[in-house]
């Protein structure tokens, strides 16, 4: 079957490579519908996820049509149309009994590769290194699904593909963020970042009740959609200086829960970012937590910071004493999406989210390399990218 | 290739000296000079009550083939079982422990990998298979086409080639640094272990 596939550091090429079959006999095979980038995958790209082997094959945002099932699925059955959560969950260790997805303990064959990155053992994901389990990703024909009872939803009939699709990553993960970040009705919530999990997260808090929401980012036609779609206000970084501006929008209180949706590729206007570059090249931090640092320093006393972006590693110059002393709480994950598509899926069935509007640009996997560069820099207006095999 | 292996001989070779130097000022890490490292209870929790986990007082399989102490507790609140073990033989201790777990030789790996198997056979019946690494197919139905991410790649792809050839990048580079290749090292022998 045809599949993109990571061969280096910014490099990816189409290849064909075997078709996958089931291995357990939890397992599901699909045919993958469509599959989209995710701001995550630049991370890959970029060389900052450890443990990318040549070949392999990247993506984890998709939905598809179940093919072939092994002899231990009970829920789900070939010709299903289904959206498959991005974080592969058992549904029985502690953490997925307790909704707690991506902690999952049996889904990650290479799980001691965490364990010793991060003192614990993470879930398995799709297409994202061979210490998230090395499990080929979406960018392909077909895609095996590990513990497929627990983790493709069917999708209804009136939801179509492009917004099933987001169901399967941005809309839980910006819904996990505001839901985790604690927002409540009368809220003022801001969001660092304006891609597809940053726009959903903006939605996400407006939807849980939040008075009033600020989105963050610099591209101009990311503000503008996040106004008009979420239905929030937006601030430009690099016109403004956040910190002032959020105070100023906020009676000198700060925002009630802050959500970073920006991850270990953070940029910033200001001098930090080439601090941050200079000791992420030479090594001497993993990631570049710009955006989390504008949160801590930002968030009102007794508030919350939730960080939804990517990181990896080590960083510099977090601000332990702000965070300490403002009282704040500071959460992270990657997302439990199975304990929202289900709710997920109504709401966009309502019209109540509608996540088809990321997907700026459709293409074919032919043109992966060329779709990934324009995700990559922001050309053309694109804000995702969705594959059609 | 060679540099890979000259790299990793350098590592361990510094990393030994090092320990000993610590050890021998008393300096070296808890876990190195700890007396009671070797006598060391592995453990995972499963959630299931104990008379699921060890029925009869059995242990569960893939342990029950290996050499080694079990034993089960209830854990705290509702969270299951703690299932421990350790091997029954000598396990190296200090520096020695770490370049037995990099050949692969330290008894407590076939004993990390057991108790995580068992953990997984226990809640989920079968323990997850990795995927085979991505190997291309070649031959006349299978081309290998290949682009770049570069901003100055062509929009249409190349003919089949056999290896993957760099071109300039204009965007920002970084190549896989120590970090990477200190983690494919640990990770030989890691996969399935960790540091239960």
């Amino acid at each position: 079957m045809k599949a993109l596939c990571w061969q280096g550091v910014d490099e990816l090429t189409v290849e064909q490579v075997p078709d996958p079959g089931i291995m357990n006999a939890q397992d599901a095979i699909v045919k993958v519908i469509a599959s989209t980038t995710c701001g995550s995958d630049l991370h890959l790209l970029g060389g900052y996820i450890p443990m990318m082997k040549s070949g392999d094959v990247i993506g984890h945002e998709f939905i598809g049509e179940v093919v072939e099932v092994g002899s231990e699925v009970r829920r789900r059955r070939p010709g299903e149309r289904v959206v498959v959560c991005s974080i592969i969950g058992c549904g029985r260790c502690w953490p997925c009994r307790h909704d707690m997805w991506s902690l999952c303990e049996n889904s990650n064959p290479t799980a001691g590769i965490t364990d010793l990155l991060w003192g614990g053992s993470t879930a398995g994901i799709y297409g994202y290194s061979h210490a998230m389990g090395g499990f080929r990703g979406s960018h392909a024909e077909y895609i095996r699904v590990p513990f497929a009872d627990h983790n493709a939803f069917p999708v209804p009939d009136d939801v179509d593909d492009m917004d099933a699709l987001f169901a399967s990553d941005a809309v839980p993960t910006g819904w996990m963020g505001a839901d985790l970040g604690g927002v409540r009705p009368g809220d003022v919530v801001a969001v660092w970042g304006c891609g597809g999990v940053g726009q959903m997260a903006a939605r996400a808090a407006v939807l849980l009740g939040a008075e009033r929401v600020i989105a963050i980012d610099r591209y101009p036609e990311r503000l503008r959609m996040v106004e008009r779609q979420a239905g929030c206000e937006a601030i430009d970084y690099t016109a403004t200086d956040v910190d002032a501006e959020l105070r100023e929008r906020t009676g000198g209180r700060g925002p009630d829960v802050c959500i970073e949706a920006v991850g270990l590729e953070a940029d910033s206007a200001g001098p930090m970012r080439v601090y941050d570059e200079v000791k992420q090249q030479l090594h001497l931090e993993q990631d570049r937590p710009i955006a989390v640092r504008e949160a801590i320093h930002a968030c009102r006393k007794g508030g919350t910071v939730f960080v939804l972006g990517v990181f990896t590693g080590f960083v510099d110059k977090f601000p332990l004493g702000a965070l300490m002393n403002k009282g704040l709480t500071l959460r992270g994950a990657q997302q439990h999406g199975q304990r929202y598509i289900p709710m997920l899926l109504d709401r966009i069935s309502r019209g109540e989210l509608r996540p088809a509007q990321l997907a700026t640009h459709t293409m074919t996997l032919d043109d992966g390399p060329r779709g990934y560069d324009m995700f990559k820099h922001k050309k053309d207006g694109c804000v995702r990218v969705v594959f059609r095999p | 290739m060679k540099r890979v292996v000259f790299g990793a001989a350098t590592l361990l070779a510094t990393g030994a000296a090092v320990a000993r130097w610590l050890a021998s000022r008393g300096r070296a890490p808890a876990a190195v000079r700890d007396p009671r490292e070797s006598l060391r209870w592995l453990g995972v929790t499963i959630n299931l009550p104990r008379e699921e986990v060890m029925p009869d007082g059995a242990p569960p399989q893939p342990l029950a083939r290996l050499d080694a102490e079990v034993r089960a507790e209830r854990a705290p609140g509702d969270r299951g079982t703690e299932l421990y073990a350790r091997p029954r033989r000598a396990v190296p201790t200090g520096p020695m422990a770490v370049l037995a777990r990099l050949r692969g030789t330290d008894p407590r790996q076939e004993v990390r990998k057991a108790l995580r198997d068992a953990k997984s056979i226990l809640e989920t019946g079968e323990v997850l298979r990795p995927e085979p690494e991505s190997v291309r197919v070649h031959g006349r139905a299978s081309a290998v086409r290949k682009a770049k991410t570069t901003p100055t790649a062509p929009k249409a792809r190349t003919e089949s080639v056999a290896q993957p050839v760099r071109t300039e990048q204009t965007g920002e580079r970084r190549q896989p640094g120590l970090r990477d290749r200190v983690l494919t090292l640990a990770a030989r022998r890691a996969p399935g272990e960790g540091r239960l």
